[in-house]
C-alpha cells in the first residue's frame, strides 16, 4: 500500500480506527435487523440507553490511570467491593429509599479511599507491571471477599441466608431500597421508549468533574506523568503521589459505578459477580478509541454505548434469527478481541 | 613499513551521514600487515562510526549505508553484516563488553565456535547435539591467552573478574579466531589499570609481530606513541592527520585533534573578562558526587559567578553530564550546593526549581520533552506546576483552572522568537525535528524565568543551522536577562564560542577552570589529564 497518499476514506479509518469502525457498522447493520427479525426498535434502543447508563462510570473510572500512566485498571474489583460494602452496610444499617443510595456511597467512600490508597502503593512498586498485577489485585480481593461476605456479622433478614439466619446471598433485591432511584428520576417515557434521565445526568455530573479535573493544575501534571514521568519528576512533579491519586480516584470512580449499575439493575450482586467486571470496562473503554495510556471522555461515552449496544441487541437479533443463543459468545469475543488489540499497539487514542 | 606491498586494508573516500547530517567526509586509510596504527579525536569526531562501516555493523546499513570503497588485500568488499566482516578476518571490542557473566574465561573465548565431538545421539539427529570438547576448548583458549602474554585464569566465572580481565578476555576471544587479520580495539585502555594497560599494550606489540593488524583507538595518547607505527587523528568527520608516531608528540596530537585553524570567527566571545570581573558568586558548589551511570562525578569543587556563561566540557564518561543532573536531583548525589547564600538540598528536583533552578536536560526525548503532546503542554508545563503561571484560579484557589489563552499566548511568542518550525502551537513535540525540539527544551527553561540556567549538550544531534540559533538564543537570554547560565558541552570548539569560563571536567573531577580565551591546547591537555 502507497502511504504516502492514502485516500480520504484510508485517512478516516487510520483516524477513527478500524475497529471501531467494524464495531459501529455492525452496531448499526444489528439495529437496521431488529424490524426484519420481529424485535420492537425503541425497546431496544432505550435498552441500549439504560445499559449505557448503568455501566457508563464504570468505564469512567478507567480514565485517571490511563491517564496517570498505570494503564488500564484491571483491578476495577476492587473498587467494586468498596461499593457493595457500602450497599450491604447502607441496607444492614436499616436505610431505606433514595436514602440507602445516598448512604451506600457515603460509606462505601472511605473503603474506596483506603484499598485505593493500598492498591496505589502496590502500584508505585511494581511500575511496568502495572496491568498484570492489578488483574491479580482484583481477581485475589474478590476470593477474599468471597469468604468475608459468609463470615462477616450481617444480620438484614433482605440479606442473609433464610435457613441459616446468617452469610450473605448470592444476589440482594434492592426493592425497597435504591431499585431504580435515579433512573426514575425525571424519567421520559413514550410508548417502549424510556429514558432514564437521572441515571444520565448522575454520570453526565460525574464525566464533567472528571473533563474539569483534567482541565486543573493536578489534572494536567496527571496527563504529564502519563505521558513521560521523567519528564514531570524534572519538572518538580511528585510522581508516586499523582499516580497515588489517580488510583484512588478510579477505585472510588468503580465503587460508585457498581452502585449505579446495581440501581439500574435491582440486585446487589455479591460473590463472584465483580470477578469479570473490569474486562468489560475496559474493552468498552478501548472500543471507545482509548489506548493504554491515552483516554477522553469522548471514547468513554463512544464506548459505553458501542459495546453495550452490542451486548443488548446480539441477544435479541440473534435469537430471532438463528434460534440460538449467541450473545455470550459475541460478548466474550468483542471483549476479549478488542482488549487483545489494544494492548499490542501502545499508539496515541483516536479522539 | 614495504609500500610496494598491496596494503591489508584500503579504505577510500568514505562518507557517511545520518539523515544529511554529514558525520564522515571523504576518509582514505591504509593499513599494512603487522602495522599497528593509533585513531585519535575527540567524541563525535567519527572514529566510532567509521569503524561501524568497517565491522559491517547493521545500524550503518539501516541508516542508509556509506559511500566509498573498503578493500581487503586488494579485493573490494562489501560487508552485509558483522559476521560478513568476521569472515573476512576482521575483529572488534566493543567499549561496553559482550561476554556472558556466567561462563568460565574459556567458554567465553570460545563461544559458539567450541570444538566439538560427534555422539551417537548427534548422529542420528542433528551436528548441534554434539557434546563440547573440553580439553581441545582449554588448549585453544590457553593459546590466545598466550598471544596477549598475560595470565588468566581459564576457569574463572567473568563475573567474578576484575574489569581487567575482561577486556583481556574479550581480546582473547578475537585472537582466539583462526583468520584474524584485523583487530580494532575500541578505547581497551578505558578501564584498565595502568600495569594492565602495559600488559595490553606489550600484547598488541606481540599481535603486530605475528603479522595481525591492530586499529588502536584510545584517548590517552601517550599509549599511542608507545604502540603504534602511525597516528590518524580524526576530526569533525575528516581524517586530518596521518603521521608516523616517531614524527609527533602528544602536545601536537592534542593540537590536531581539537585546535581547529584559531581562526578569526571561533575567537571566544568578546568582551567577556570585564563584563564579569566583579561578578559576585552566585553559585558554589563543594564536593559534589553523584552517581550517574556512565557519567560519574567524583568530587567537583565549583563556583559559578553570577550573570556569567560557565562552560564544562570534558571528554565522555568523564563526569561532566553528571554535574547538571546531579545538582537538579535526577540522580543520587552528595555534597553541599549553595545558591546565593542558602543551601540548596540535593536528591530533591521541586528544590531546585523553587530556587528558581531550570535545567534543559541532554537527553531530549527521555527527559526533555512530552512527545505525544502539544507543544504549549510542553513549553508551560514546568511553569504551570512549580511557579502556578498560566492558571486561574477560582473557589478561593481550591480550583487551578488551565488557562488556554494564555499557554498559547507564551507558546506563540517562543515559536516566533526562536524560530520554531511547527504548524502551529498544537503540534505534537514528537512531530518536530530535533534541532526544534531542541528549541522547545529551551523555551520551556526560559519560560521558567530562571536565574540560573543548566544547558546540558544543547547541540547535540542538531545541524549547524540549528546550533548557531540555539547558542544565539542562549547567550541573548545571558544577556537581555542577566541570568546566569551553566552550559555543558562535548564540543569544547562551541563553549570557547559562547562561554565567558570553561572548566574541564576529567576521571570526574575539575582538571582547570580557564578563561574561554585560554589556547585550545591547554583545554585539550585539561581533558586527557586524569582520564581513567
Amino acid at each position: 500500500m502507497n502511504t504516502n497518499e492514502k485516500s480520504g476514506f484510508a485517512k478516516f479509518i487510520d483516524s477513527f480506527g478500524l475497529p471501531r469502525l467494524i464495531i459501529t457498522a455492525f452496531l448499526l447493520l444489528l439495529l437496521v435487523a431488529c424490524p426484519f427479525v420481529g424485535a420492537d426498535l425503541p425497546t431496544q434502543i432505550s435498552n441500549i440507553i439504560s445499559r449505557f447508563s448503568w455501566n457508563g462510570v464504570l468505564v469512567l473510572a478507567m480514565v485517571p490511570m490511563v491517564h496517570s500512566g498505570c494503564g488500564l485498571n484491571f483491578g476495577l474489583p476492587l473498587g467494586i467491593i468498596s461499593g457493595l460494602l457500602g450497599a450491604t452496610l447502607s441496607i444492614e444499617f436499616g436505610f431505606t429509599g433514595p436514602i440507602s443510595f445516598v448512604m451506600a456511597i457515603l460509606i462505601s467512600t472511605p473503603f474506596a479511599l483506603v484499598l485505593g490508597s493500598g492498591y496505589g502503593w502496590l502500584l508505585n512498586r511494581i511500575k511496568g507491571g502495572e496491568m498484570m498485577i492489578a488483574t491479580y489485585v482484583g481477581f485475589s480481593s474478590v476470593s477474599l471477599m468471597c469468604m468475608m461476605w459468609l463470615v462477616l456479622p450481617y444480620k438484614s433478614p433482605n440479606m442473609v441466608w433464610g435457613l441459616a439466619g446468617k452469610g450473605l446471598r448470592t444476589t440482594i433485591s434492592l426493592e425497597g431500597y435504591y431499585n431504580q432511584v435515579l433512573a426514575k428520576f425525571l424519567a421520559i417515557k413514550i410508548g417502549n421508549f424510556t429514558f432514564p434521565t437521572g441515571t444520565i445526568l448522575f454520570f453526565a455530573a460525574l464525566a464533567l468533574a472528571m473533563w474539569a479535573f483534567l482541565h486543573t493544575k493536578t489534572g494536567t501534571a496527571m496527563t504529564a506523568v502519563g505521558s513521560n514521568p521523567v519528564f514531570a519528576r524534572a519538572a518538580g512533579i511528585n510522581v508516586n503521589r499523582i499516580r497515588l491519586l489517580s488510583v484512588i480516584m478510579s477505585t472510588w470512580l468503580a465503587a460508585i459505578g457498581i452502585l449505579v449499575y446495581q440501581q439500574g439493575f435491582g440486585f446487589v450482586q455479591l460473590y463472584m459477580a465483580p470477578f469479570y467486571m473490569a474486562l468489560p470496562a475496559v474493552s468498552a473503554i478501548l472500543i471507545g478509541g482509548a489506548s493504554v495510556n491515552k483516554a477522553t471522555i469522548t471514547n468513554v461515552i463512544i464506548g459505553t454505548i458501542l459495546f453495550q449496544g452490542i451486548v443488548t441487541m446480539t441477544p435479541t437479533v440473534m435469537n430471532n434469527m438463528i434460534h440460538m443463543d449467541m450473545s455470550e459468545v459475541i460478548r466474550i469475543i468483542v471483549s476479549n478481541g478488542m482488549i487483545l488489540y489494544a494492548l499490542t499497539r501502545k499508539t496515541e487514542a483516536a479522539t | 613499513m614495504n609500500e610496494e606491498k598491496t596494503p591489508l586494508l584500503k579504505m577510500q573516500g568514505i562518507k557517511k551521514d545520518f539523515f544529511g547530517n554529514q558525520v564522515l567526509t571523504d576518509i582514505n586509510l591504509t593499513l599494512h600487515e603487522g602495522e599497528v596504527i593509533g585513531l585519535v579525536g575527540e567524541n563525535g569526531a567519527g572514529k566510532s562510526t567509521l569503524m561501524r562501516i568497517l565491522f559491517g555493523a547493521n545500524m550503518i546499513r539501516e541508516t542508509g549505508g556509506y559511500e566509498g570503497e573498503i578493500m581487503i588485500n586488494g579485493e573490494k568488499v562489501q560487508f552485509h553484516s558483522p559476521f560478513d566482516a568476521i569472515a573476512a578476518g576482521i575483529g572488534m571490542v566493543h567499549q561496553e563488553f559482550s561476554l556472558i557473566p556466567g561462563f568460565t574465561t574459556t567458554e567465553n573465548i570460545l563461544l559458539n565456535r567450541e570444538p566439538t565431538r560427534k555422539s551417537l545421539v548427534s548422529d542420528i539427529f542433528s551436528e548441534r547435539l554434539n557434546t563440547l570438547n573440553r580439553k581441545e576448548m582449554e588448549d585453544r583458549a590457553a593459546a590466545a591467552i598466550e598471544l596477549m602474554g598475560v595470565n588468566l585464569d581459564q576457569k574463572m566465572l567473568i563475573s567474578d573478574m576484575p574489569v581487567g580481565h575482561k577486556q583481556f578476555t574479550e581480546i582473547a576471544r578475537e585472537l582466539s579466531k583462526k583468520h584474524l587479520k584485523i583487530l580494532i580495539l575500541d578505547e581497551p585502555t578505558a578501564v584498565l589499570t595502568e600495569k594492565e594497560a602495559d600488559a595490553l599494550l606489550s600484547a598488541i606489540r606481540g599481535m603486530a609481530q605475528r603479522g595481525i593488524a591492530v586499529i588502536f583507538i584510545t584517548h590517552r595518547l601517550h599509549e599511542i606513541l608507545s604502540v603504534c607505527d602511525r597516528v590518524c587523528v580524526m576530526r569533525d568527520g575528516k581524517l586530518v592527520t596521518d603521521v608516523a608516531a616517531k614524527d609527533t608528540d602528544v602536545p601536537q596530537i592534542t593540537k590536531w585533534m581539537v585546535g581547529r585553524e584559531v581562526s578569526e570567527n571561533s575567537k571566544p566571545q568578546a568582551g567577556g573578562e570585564e563584563r564579569h570581573a566583579s561578578a559576585k558568586t552566585i553559585l558554589s558548589v563543594s564536593h559534589l558526587w553523584v552517581d550517574m551511570p556512565g557519567e560519574t562525578v567524583r568530587d567537583v569543587t565549583l563556583e559559578v559567578k553570577e550573570g556569567e556563561i560557565l562552560g564544562i566540557g570534558g571528554l565522555a564518561g568523564q563526569g561532566k553530564l553528571g554535574i547538571p543532573n546531579g545538582i537538579m536531583g535526577l540522580y543520587q548525589a552528595g555534597g553541599k550546593v549553595m545558591f546565593k547564600g542558602e543551601e540548596i538540598p540535593l536528591n530533591a528536583p521541586r528544590k531546585c526549581l523553587d530556587a528558581s533552578f531550570a535545567f534543559v536536560s541532554e537527553d531530549r526525548r527521555g527527559v526533555g520533552l512530552l512527545l505525544d503532546e502539544s507543544l504549549e503542554w510542553n513549553i508551560a508545563f514546568p511553569a504551570m506546576q512549580i511557579q502556578n503561571k498560566f492558571l486561574k484560579s477560582y473557589l478561593g484557589g481550591l480550583v487551578k483552572w488551565r488557562d488556554e489563552a494564555a499557554i498559547k499566548e507564551i507558546t506563540q511568542k517562543y515559536i516566533d522568537e526562536l524560530a520554531i518550525k511547527c504548524t502551529d502551537s498544537r503540534q505534537k513535540a514528537r512531530e518536530l525535528s530535533g534541532g526544534n525540539q531542541q528549541k522547545v527544551c529551551l523555551a520551556k527553561a526560559f519560560a521558567l524565568n530562571p536565574s540560573l540556567l543548566f544547558v546540558s549538550e544543547p547541540t547535540r544531534g542538531i545541524d549547524v543551522v540549528a546550533k548557531v540559533l540555539v547558542l544565539d538564543a542562549l547567550k541573548k537570554f545571558n544577556r537581555e536577562n542577566h541570568v546566569t547560565i551553566v552550559m555543558v558541552s562535548s564540543e569544547l570548539e562551541e563553549l570557547r564560542q559562547t562561554c565567558d569560563r570553561i572548566a574541564i571536567v576529567s576521571g570526574g573531577r575539575i582538571t582547570g577552570i580557564f578563561s574561554a580565551s585560554e589556547s585550545a591546547e591547554t583545554f585539550g591537555a585539561l581533558m586527557l589529564s586524569n582520564v581513567i
